[in-house]
Order: C-alpha cells, then structure tokens, then sequence
C-alpha cells in the first residue's frame, strides 16, 4: 500500500480528478462503491466498500446533434434532464428507458444516464428498437487502474477496434467508471394506439402478444399482466376492469398509427380487443409499465426474467404451482416481471429450478439486503463463462476495486 | 501491400510442418485438410487481393467438435490460427500467416432451426448471409444486415467485422441482431454465450465478440434475431446539382424526423459508372443522387416520400422520382448494390470505410476531392449517407507499384481526415491489416491497451489471428 485512500463519499467534479481517485484506491487496494445517484445501489449483491464514488457532479451535454441523431452526456446527468432536452427537440431515447426509482423507494426520474447505461435496463420498446446498449456508440470511462479510455465514437457505424463501450453496458460499474456516453436517439412517435384485450388467460394472453410482434406493423410494446397487477394502473377504467390485461402498442405519424391499429384489431379478432387508447391515454399507460406501477406498493422481491416467448406462460404456470407469484409479461412474454412471496431465498430456488428446465434467466431487482447476500441475484454463469467474466473484470480491474462482488463473488 | 509486414514467421514451426500437419489430421480426422501449395493457393488473400500470403495449411472442419480439436491441438503446439469464412474482408481480416493455419468455416452451413414464434434462427457459421433471409422470406420475415457481399460472406464473418449494409440506419449492424453464440477459444473450450432470448445474463461478451475480427474465439454456430418485413418498401431518386447541396438535405430529412430504412449517395462519377454497367435508370445529368428508401403500407409510403420530397425542395433538386413499381424499384436498388463491382471492371480501386458525423458530409466529400487529385487520382463517392459511413473508391493501377504505394498513402490521408472531423476509421469493413497502424490516429496508447488486454484475457498466448487490428508490436504485459 502507497497511501491511505480516504473512506466516505467522494464526487468529483472532473474526469481528472476521478481518475486520481480510481488510481489512488487500486494502490491502497480501497474498495469503491460507484454509483450515479445511486437509485440501484440496492440492487445486487451488498458491496463490501471503503469508499463510495459517485458521478453525480459529471453533468453535462457536450455534444448533441439532432440532425445527426446523436446526443453525448456526462455519465452524472439524469435521464429526466436529456428527455425533456430530446423532447424539446421531437425526439426521444428509442429504447424507452426502464425507471427502476419508483420500485426501489425512489422517486422517478432520478437516475443518471451513467446508472441507466451500466445497468442496462431497457423498457417495452426494446423489442422493436433494441436495448439500451444497442444505442451506445462510445464511451469515455476510467479504468481500474485509474486510466481514462475511450471507446467507440460518436458517429452511428463504427468498426474501430473492439467494441468495449457496448461491453460496458450491464456490467454494474464493476469493470470501469463511466463518465461520458454517446447514444444514438431517435424522432419522437407523433402518435401512439394501444389495442387492449381483457381476461386473457396466460397462455392466450402470450399468443395475442406473439401475434402481433409477428405483424408488419411495427408494434412497439406489448405487455400482458394478470389482474392483480392490472388493478394498480393509473388508467381507472382499466384498473376497474378485475381482469388480465393485455395491451398492444403501434406509433407512427397520426394516419399511420391508426391504420395499424385498426389492423391490428382484425388480426386480433379472436382475442376480442375491446379498447383502444389514444395517444394521451397511451402514454399515460405505457410511462406506468416504464416505472413498473403494479409493484411500486408492496416491497415483495421482484425478479426480472428473460425467456422465449414460447416457453414465457409455461414457465409461469409451472413456478405457480410452487409458489404465488404475480406476473408481468413484456416484450410479448421475452421479459417477465414477477413478483415472489417474502420468503427467506425470495424464491430463488424454485424459480432458478423453473429456469433450468425451461430456459431463461433471471435477476433479482428488489430485496432485503439479507436475501440478496445468501443468494444468487444475478443468474449463476457456467464455468467457462464464469473463468472469461474473471478474465475480463481483470483485464479492466486487475486488483478488484470496483464494486467488488456486486455481480459475482471474486467478480 | 507496399508497407505490409506480418509478424516474423516462427521458424521452429515452419521446419516442423510435415510433422504437424500429420498430427493435425490425427486430431481432427474428418477436417479436410489442404496442405498442397496450388490448394492452399486459394486461401491466400480475401477481398483485399494486394495482400496475399501462403498459409502453412488450410483446414475445413464441419462441426464444432473439430473446430475444438483443432483449436486445442494448435494452443498445445502454439500455432496460429486465422479464421475465414467466405474471404470477402475488404480490410485484410483473413490474411494467412506463413506459419499459422488457415481454419476456414466454409463448410458448417447447415441452418440448424428456425422459430418463427420466438424469431429466431440458429445456423452454423458458414451459412451465407442472404440463406437466413432465403430461408425466412416465403414468411415473410427476414434478417436485417444486408452487406453488399450478402450473397457470399458467412454469418460467422458477419459477427467477426460487425457488418452492416444498406438498411442498418434503421435495422442496426450484426451486433444490434445477434442473439447469441457458440464460441471456441484458443484453449479447444466451448462456451455457449446468449441465446434465444434478447438478454444474455452477465457480462456483455456478444458486444465484444462482434466486431472482434476472429481474435477472440472462432464462432461456429449464431442465434440471430428474425424481423417481420414491412408491408411494402419503396424507393425514390433525388438528383442534385452538387454534393453540398445532396448532403444537405440528408441532415435536413433526419432532422425532420424522417428516418428511412436506407439513404444512399452516388456522386457523378459513380452514378456514371452504375448507369452505364446496370441501366438502373440513373440521371446523369446530377452532381449527386440520392437513394431514399421508405417503408410500410402505400398509403405510409405515399405520405413519407411525399413529405422527404417536400423537404428536398429546399435544396433544388434537379430530379426527384419516385419508383412507379416493384421492377423499376429493383433497378434502383441493383445499380447500388453492383456498384462496387461496375467500378471494378473500370479499374482497380481502393476501398475506404470511413465515418464522418453528417453534418461534416459536404466538407469530408470537399476534401476527400482534394486528396485525392494531390496524388493525382479519380475517385468515386457511393456510401450509405444516412450514417455518414463513406466509401470513397480511389481508383488506380494495382500493377504499377508506385500507384499503391501513392494509394495506400491518399488512403490514409482520407481516414485521418474522418477521425478529424469526428468520425471514425472504419465502419463495416474491419481494422484487419489495412488499418492496423492507423488506429494510433484515432486511440491513445492507453484505449489501445485497454482493447489488447480484451484480446489476451479471451487469448493469453495471442494465436488467434495475430497481426491484425493492432499496431505490430503486440501485447502489452
């Protein structure tokens, strides 16, 4: 050891100057836990840390390009501060960002852009326009070792060396401390129609959704959720339903938004789509699927699974036969939002036996800190996998100061 | 070419190779193997014909069970290994080295399901990019990145240089539409990375396996993503009076909100070139075309192209049509697409991949002019505008070697331009060997280090297609 790092919270107001930090803390071998605002930090493994690291002072927008389709920002900016600078301008992030805040005990809008990108969570559009990371076009970030990188670029196609700024996205601040990310943006929908159907039993629920991803008409969400869940929406004509609620999105230019809903509502004739949203009430709808609504009240351990639309309903059925589970099915049953019963694992057991048996994978977004550390919140990874996770956290972390066991023990 | 050096052969191996291509057939005795000089012949350059290198052998394998054989055999023997699919890099990608092994996937291109439920598909490496789309389109679905080479490269190809096309301004590159992949490191281990599904638990190893060009593990089969296609897609022509103006009214139809599935730019020696090889029905009386592609229903198609000629009215356009019919539609788009080709049966050329962000795109075609008339060359303009990725075509005498080296230089001088104006290197062809010693232009040494540790930490001994991407001297310690 070459010094004393010291503990308590630091937030420097420059990438120089976080970079001393980085490269103080890996010669005192100093832990740090690195966050934004630090609205996920109770998500994952609990951190082991001698000293919090925050970008919340990196605020800014250096570069932003309407008529390119590019907007660059300090890692500490909030999401809420760049959608309303997009929004001023008729655009908008593609990937509709997911505010995890609410669920977490939050409010919402309060996460940075850095938090959204490292962790990788995208909303209901994903499935048309791609993830958070698949908008990324390069990085600025400090490595383990103190070093400043840069990744990527700022232009839309880019082939220059290897892609390590996409490879920072997910990684929960354990390979690199990101302080500046240019994304590709995208035109604001003018107009947006969502078709609802009502009562759907799972399995039918799934296949209305399939249905309609399997449609040319650029369906750009499509969510399924079970009554309960349905009940808390803001949208009181829905909540006072008392039945399953499957709902499907198109946008476009007004003419064209009405025209693929129309054709949709034929296609879907066999569901009895019984109502049609506008695009006020379709906002209204959709932000509360963005913020996760129906589990913002009880607190329980939510879980957050990718599958295959196929197996979605069936991997449900068969975990509810073991434990209660209230259930969320976007990107028509790829991703599933449930809801577990306060148990001591938070039902990692059954459901991570659930998973082997039907394919997926899951990640445990809320919990008491108790469950999270005597289980696996992130899925278990394979041998190989796991020894090229430790490769690549060394390659970029070699003394493991970064958000030390966040992800991984070891990682 | 004239500069090219690869790294020094080792010859320990090259005195051992009758021995080691005996052992090789042991470890993998169902891989063809071509050891013969006029076989091996065949494999000794990609796209980029300047280059050209005899490998120590050439080994076909068809399953990943021997891809992993050959592999582990070549890690216990420190051998190198360059992976190939189809040889359509244009940068160099597939190089051989005299003292490595050529492991080429051409013959693992079995599709091996398709799920039209899920939309996905799962194909073996050597499958051509245009067979998944073939083998989808009777339902209407399709895979998005369409290079110009479609009909030939591989998948596997595909992920190693991140390729795009025509339509990734609205559909992405190989990276934004692959799901997962099975990968064989060095050491013969395989591990299964993603999947069907759109999320891939762990770290984010499919953002660093495209685009990695082979140096990080040989992919031999692909889980791709299968979109549905749009009711009907239309293009329409703009022709202009100069390339200011054509570039222009690119930013100005994005800025409006408009974002088509393809923008193409021909300047007018390139529109010339593409008429007289295709009769795609080009004006030539314009500076600069370009190629606007929208999709969606009629009526979707009439209201967009109708608004996108609106917005190019600003700019005088001295033609706008658009397309009357499927036919005239495929016209269009097979003069773009054989463009390459019709200028290369003009003369030899040398193609560049260099990005610039749009709003440089009048000043990059400026200069780019500049350039090359100081080394006293033609060069023609076709690129995908939407994306500011440029493909200048500088043409020359490959025969006359004071011309490629002049080329090589009015080459690079393009590329250094495009990291000044913001933009990149490359962005669909790959660094390869074309560019490697480039890449100081764009990265410090510190970015650099940070990607070579990536390769070492996937490939600690460095066998896995050496000599590429980086500037010569190697790994850092």
């Amino acid at each position: 050891m070459t010094g004393h790092m010291r503990v308590g919270f630091h937030a420097p107001d420059t990438v120089e100057e976080l970079a001393y930090l980085v490269a103080e803390a890996a010669d005192t071998r100093t832990p740090l836990e690195v966050m934004g605002h630090g609205t996920k930090r109770e998500v994952g493994r609990p951190v082991r840390h001698g000293a919090v690291l925050s970008t919340e002072n990196l605020v800014g927008v250096p570069i932003y390009e309407p008529s390119e389709l590019v907007l660059v920002a300090l890692a500490g900016t909030p999401v809420a501060q760049l959608e309303r600078l997009l929004a001023e301008n008729d655009q908008e992030f593609p990937f509709e960002p997911l505010d995890l805040g609410p669920v977490l005990g939050f409010g919402p809008g309060q996460s940075t852009i850095g938090g959204l990108i490292v962790t990788n969570f995208s909303g209901s559009r994903r499935i048309l326009r791609g993830s958070v990371r698949d908008h990324v076009l390069g990085v600025q970030a400090v490595n383990g070792r103190g070093e400043t990188i840069r990744a990527g670029g700022r232009v839309m196609k880019n082939v220059t060396g290897y892609d390590l700024g996409r490879a920072l996205a997910g990684s929960w601040g354990t390979l690199a401390v990101m302080t500046e990310v240019a994304l590709k943006v995208l035109p604001a929908q003018r107009e947006m129609r969502t078709v609802l159907c009502f009562g759907l039993a799972d399995p039918n629920g799934v296949e209305a959704l399939c249905l309609a991803h399997g449609t040319p008409f650029e369906v750009s969400g499509t969510v399924h959720m079970h009554a309960a869940l349905a009940e808390r929406l803001s949208d009181q004509e829905i909540a006072n339903n008392g039945a399953a609620v499957t709902a499907i999105r198109v946008e476009n230019f007004p003419a064209s938004a009405r025209y693929r809903s129309s054709r949709l509502k034929q296609m879907l004739q066999a569901y009895a789509p019984a109502l049609e949203l506008d695009t006020l009430r379709s906002r209204a709808f959709w932000d509360d699927v963005r913020r996760l609504k129906m589990f913002q009240q009880s607190g329980r351990p939510l879980w957050r699974i990718s599958t295959s639309p196929s197996v979605a309903a069936k991997l449900v059925s068969s975990l509810a036969r073991k434990i209660d589970v209230d259930v969320l099915y976007d990107w028509s049953g790829g991703l599933i939002w449930l809801e577990t019963p306060p148990i001591s694992d938070a039902g990692a057991v059954e459901l991570r036996r659930t998973l082997a048996e039907f394919g997926g994978h899951a990640t445990l977004i809320r919990a008491e800190a108790s469950a999270r550390a005597g289980i696996d919140v992130f899925q278990p990874l394979d041998a190989g996998l796991m020894a090229l996770t430790a490769s690549v956290k060394k390659a970029f972390d070699p003394v493991g100061i970064l958000n030390p066991g966040r992800m991984y023990a070891g990682i | 070419m004239s500069q090219l050096s690869l790294p020094n052969p080792d010859q320990a191996v090259l005195q051992r190779r009758g021995e080691i291509l005996k052992q090789l057939k042991k470890a993998a005795p169902h891989a063809i193997l071509i050891a013969d000089a006029e076989g091996r012949r065949t494999f000794e350059t990609d796209a980029l014909t300047a280059y050209r290198c005899l490998p120590l052998a050439v080994v076909l394998p068809d399953s990943t069970e021997e891809v992993s054989a050959i592999l582990g055999f070549c890690h216990e023997n420190q051998i190198k290994v360059v992976p190939r699919g189809a040889g359509t890099s244009l940068a160099g990608g597939a190089l051989p080295l005299e003292d490595g092994i050529v492991l080429c996937l051409s013959r693992m291109n079995k599709l091996l399901s398709v799920d039209l439920v899920d939309r996905v598909a799962r194909v073996e490496a050597g499958v051509t990019n245009s067979a998944i789309t073939e083998a989808v389109a009777g339902d209407g679905f399709f895979y998005a990145p369409d290079p110009s080479s479609q009909i030939a490269c591989t998948v596997g190809g595909n992920v190693a240089t991140n390729s795009g096309g025509a339509h990734c301004l609205k559909y992405g590159v190989t990276t934004h539409n692959v799901l997962g992949v099975r990968l064989v490191l060095m050491t013969g281990e395989v591990v299964d990375i993603g999947g069907p599904s759109l999320d891939a638990p762990g770290y984010d190893f499919l953002a660093l396996i495209n685009g990695s060009e082979g140096q990080l593990g040989i992919v031999t089969e692909v889980t791709v993503r299968l979109l549905k296609a749009a009711e009907g897609a239309r293009p329409m022509l703009l022709g202009f009076d100069s390339n200011e103006r054509a570039g222009a009214c690119v930013a100005a139809i994005i800025g409006a909100g408009i974002v088509p599935v393809a923008l193409e730019f021909m300047d007018r020696p390139a529109i010339h070139v593409c008429e007289h090889f295709v009769g795609a029905g080009y004006p030539l009386d314009v500076e600069a075309l370009l190629i606007v592609e929208v999709e969606g229903s009629q009526d979707e198609i009439d209201t967009l192209l109708e608004k996108i000629g609106e917005i190019a009215a600003d700019f005088a356009p001295l033609v706008v049509r658009r397309s009357q019919s499927a036919a005239e539609s495929a016209k269009i788009w097979k003069g773009r697409k054989a463009a390459f080709g019709a200028i290369g049966q003009l003369s030899d050329y040398y193609c560049m991949d260099g990005v610039i962000p749009l709003s440089a795109l009048p000043k990059a075609l400026d200069e780019i002019g500049w350039i090359c008339r100081k080394y006293r060359f033609d060069v023609a303009n076709i690129f995908h505008a939407g994306d500011g990725n440029l493909h200048p075509l500088i043409l020359y005498n490959a025969n006359d070697p004071l011309q490629l080296e002049r080329v090589e230089l009015c080459g690079a001088e393009i590329l250094k331009l495009c990291v000044e104006l913001g933009g990149c290197l490359t962005g669909e062809h790959g660094v390869g060997v074309e560019k490697r010693e480039l890449m100081r232009v764009q990265f410090s040494e510190t970015d650099i280090e940070q990607q070579m540790r990536i390769k070492t930490a996937f490939d600690p001994d460095w066998l896995l297609n050496p000599g590429k991407v980086f500037p010569l001297e190697g790994p850092v310690q």
